[in-house]
């Protein structure tokens, strides 16, 4: 395909405002297969800018806490896995251990650090987020120590390679693994919906995070219901680290994935679960394309700050997000 | 205003089992935030099947009491330090809000507190949490509440947010009836009401206490109304019970007349008597 290319005439501006405006697109069009991996690639990785949000989500429409220990979680359930096994225990009964471990994990966050807390301003139960997760970062390096570790993946049945589509004019190569993980993290969301929407438990913890206090008047155990939630957010935890892991490796540098969340709940809404899953896809797909194609014209790097950017925007029109929950106010 | 006639109706409510305590609190002291003194020293009785009204101004300690004896008052960072609550027979002043439900005894509180982004219907199912006795059962007592609250069952799949303030009030009766309660403790359920919104309340209630035993200790600053529809009064003033009695003589106690149901005796008095009056109500304690 070949497209005329028609040079503004002289003006740097205009130079440059076609750099910016056109020529991007006039790539986009010439290379259709480049485009489709970009964006294959961008799906991906807002997947699991998605998932990560997600454990945000549940903690913080439960708890009214905005958990930054999340990204501590993802990297310590992905270490407890691949330290099991590497410690000679076989992959499922690792996998199975590290499900147990998050489930104690919510269990002493539960009776150390929310109960005692009970009642006490958003901000001091945040800060004591910001405790868990530096336990958790000096509990994990003593345990597994601190170097990273590779993520196991052919021990569990996750598939490796890629399949290549000769098409667009081109070819576009997508990971087995990524495949495998959109499958299983659609699979876990589609779970976690309707667990919320159709179960008595689902039910309690959308009347907790509507009104902890009538919630605690109709008899609904707090208690019970932050170690649920905490869980789950131990569970997307744990899918999130193996699929994380298996692109790069399984350290603490991880942690800062916590970070990129942010953007993606100011875009989705804090307490949305689709709001979660949309931020996180337009995240990842506007930071791959924006990188691709408009990276080149101020020396690459772009993926470090349009997230932040793109929340900011938010931010200024609308701090609800996407999809923030409806205010409910009568007159 | 004929307070007698209103309260002759009280001899037609009909008692179960008269004179057994399901509820005693004795003496109690709460102090929020380890530093302010709320009450000072309460004590109550609320018999088995009665309806008990709990009445006095703002801030007089009305919605506190009620919280201590739900256990509630945790969230909100009070504590019960001294006395002890009964209810049917054993201390459960230690007991949490969940154990309390469990055992029979629950709290609709004021302002409703309606779960706005659920439904009618799950509100009421949010109710049943403590309960295991099974699906079936569950959906029997939703459909007794909607035999109670017929507008319940046309607003069924609203959601509560965007329900009338009578409407929620019904919701969070109804939800309390779903954990199949020996005991509910009402706080201001007139609030914000129109007053023919507040009788059909308050009919219910009766209604509720007659045919299902259920017990009521109610928090209301509507003296008049609350003494209608009870059958003991207490009255709490800086947290501590001023005066309490069967609700026909509190109606016509001449101090509630003058202060709580603002009828005066006689000639309308000047705000210089209402001070001195004050002066002496105070003495009463």
């Amino acid at each position: 395909m070949h497209v005329e290319k028609q040079r503004p005439a002289g003006s740097a501006l205009m130079h440059f405002l076609y750099l910016i405006f056109i020529d991007p697109f006039v790539q986009m069009a010439q290379a259709p297969d480049l485009l489709a991996q970009t964006l294959w690639e961008g799906l991906v990785s807002g997947m699991l800018y998605a998932l990560i949000a997600l454990g945000f989500v549940l903690i913080f429409k439960a708890s009214g806490v905005f958990n930054f220990a999340q990204g501590i979680m993802v990297v310590f359930a992905a270490l407890t896995l691949v330290g099991l096994y590497e410690a000679g225990v076989p992959a499922f009964l690792a996998l199975a251990l590290a499900i147990v471990v998050m489930f104690i994990l919510a269990f002493v966050v539960e009776r150390s650090v929310l109960r005692p807390l009970v009642g006490q301003p958003d901000i001091i139960l945040f800060m004591a987020t910001f405790g868990i997760t530096y336990f958790l970062i000096g509990f994990g390096e003593i345990v597994f120590g601190g170097d990273p570790k590779v993520m196991i993946t052919a021990p569990l049945y996750l598939p490796k390679g890629a399949i290549t589509y000769h098409t667009l004019g081109g070819m576009v190569q997508l990971q087995k693994i990524d495949i495998a993980a959109a499958v299983i993290a659609s699979l876990m969301v589609a779970g976690l919906a309707i667990f919320f929407s159709r179960t008595r438990i689902g039910r309690a913890l959308r009347a907790v995070a509507d009104s902890h206090e009538a919630a605690l008047s109709v008899g609904i155990s707090l208690e019970q219901i932050w170690v649920i939630v905490w869980f789950a957010a131990g569970l997307v935890a744990l899918v999130t680290g193996i699929f994380w892991g298996a692109r790069s490796d399984v350290s603490f540098a991880l942690e800062v994935i916590a970070l990129k969340a942010l953007p993606v709940l100011i875009l989705g809404g804090f307490t949305s679960i689709p709001g979660a899953i949309v931020g996180g896809l337009i995240i990842g797909l506007g930071e791959k394309i924006v990188e691709f194609y408009w990276g080149p014209l101020v020396g690459g790097g772009t993926d470090a700050w349009f997230a932040y950017v793109i929340a900011l925007l938010f931010l200024l029109f609308r701090p609800q997000g996407l999809f923030g929950e409806r205010i409910i106010e009568r007159i | 205003m004929n307070l007698t006639a209103d309260s002759q109706d009280q001899i037609r409510v009909p008692s179960i089992a008269q004179g057994e305590r399901i509820l005693s609190v004795n003496n109690i002291e709460v102090i929020y935030n380890r530093v302010i003194l709320v009450l000072k020293g309460v004590s109550l009785e609320v018999t088995r099947g009665g309806i008990v009204a709990l009445l006095g101004a703002n801030g007089a300690g009305k919605t506190t009491t009620l919280k201590a004896i739900s256990n509630l008052l945790q969230a909100g960072r009070g504590e019960v330090t001294k006395g002890t609550i009964e209810f049917e027979g054993q201390q459960v002043q230690h007991l949490s809000p969940n154990e309390l439900v469990r055992r029979g005894c629950i709290q609709v509180m004021e302002g409703r507190m309606c779960f706005g982004h659920l439904t009618i219907e799950e509100n009421l199912l949010t109710g049943a949490f403590t309960r295991r006795d099974g699906q079936a059962a569950i959906k029997a007592d939703i459909e007794k509440v909607y035999a109670y609250f017929p507008r319940l069952r046309e607003r069924r799949a609203s959601l509560a947010g965007y329900t009338s303030g009578g409407e929620q009030q019904m919701c969070a009766i109804g939800r309390a009836l779903m954990s199949k309660p020996k005991m509910i403790l009402l706080d201001e359920p007139s609030m914000g009401l129109a007053p023919q919104v507040v009788e059909e309340i308050f009919e219910i209630v009766r209604d509720l206490n007659a045919r299902e035993g259920v017990s009521f200790l109610l928090a209301e600053q509507n003296t008049n109304m609350a003494l209608r529809y009870a059958r003991y009064g207490y009255i709490l003033e800086n947290g501590r019970v001023v005066m309490d009695g069967d609700a026909q003589a509190l109606s016509q106690n001449a101090d509630v007349k003058e202060f709580y149901l603002g009828v005066a005796e006689g000639k309308r008095k000047s705000f210089r008597e209402g001070k001195h009056y004050r002066r002496r109500k105070r003495w009463l304690a």
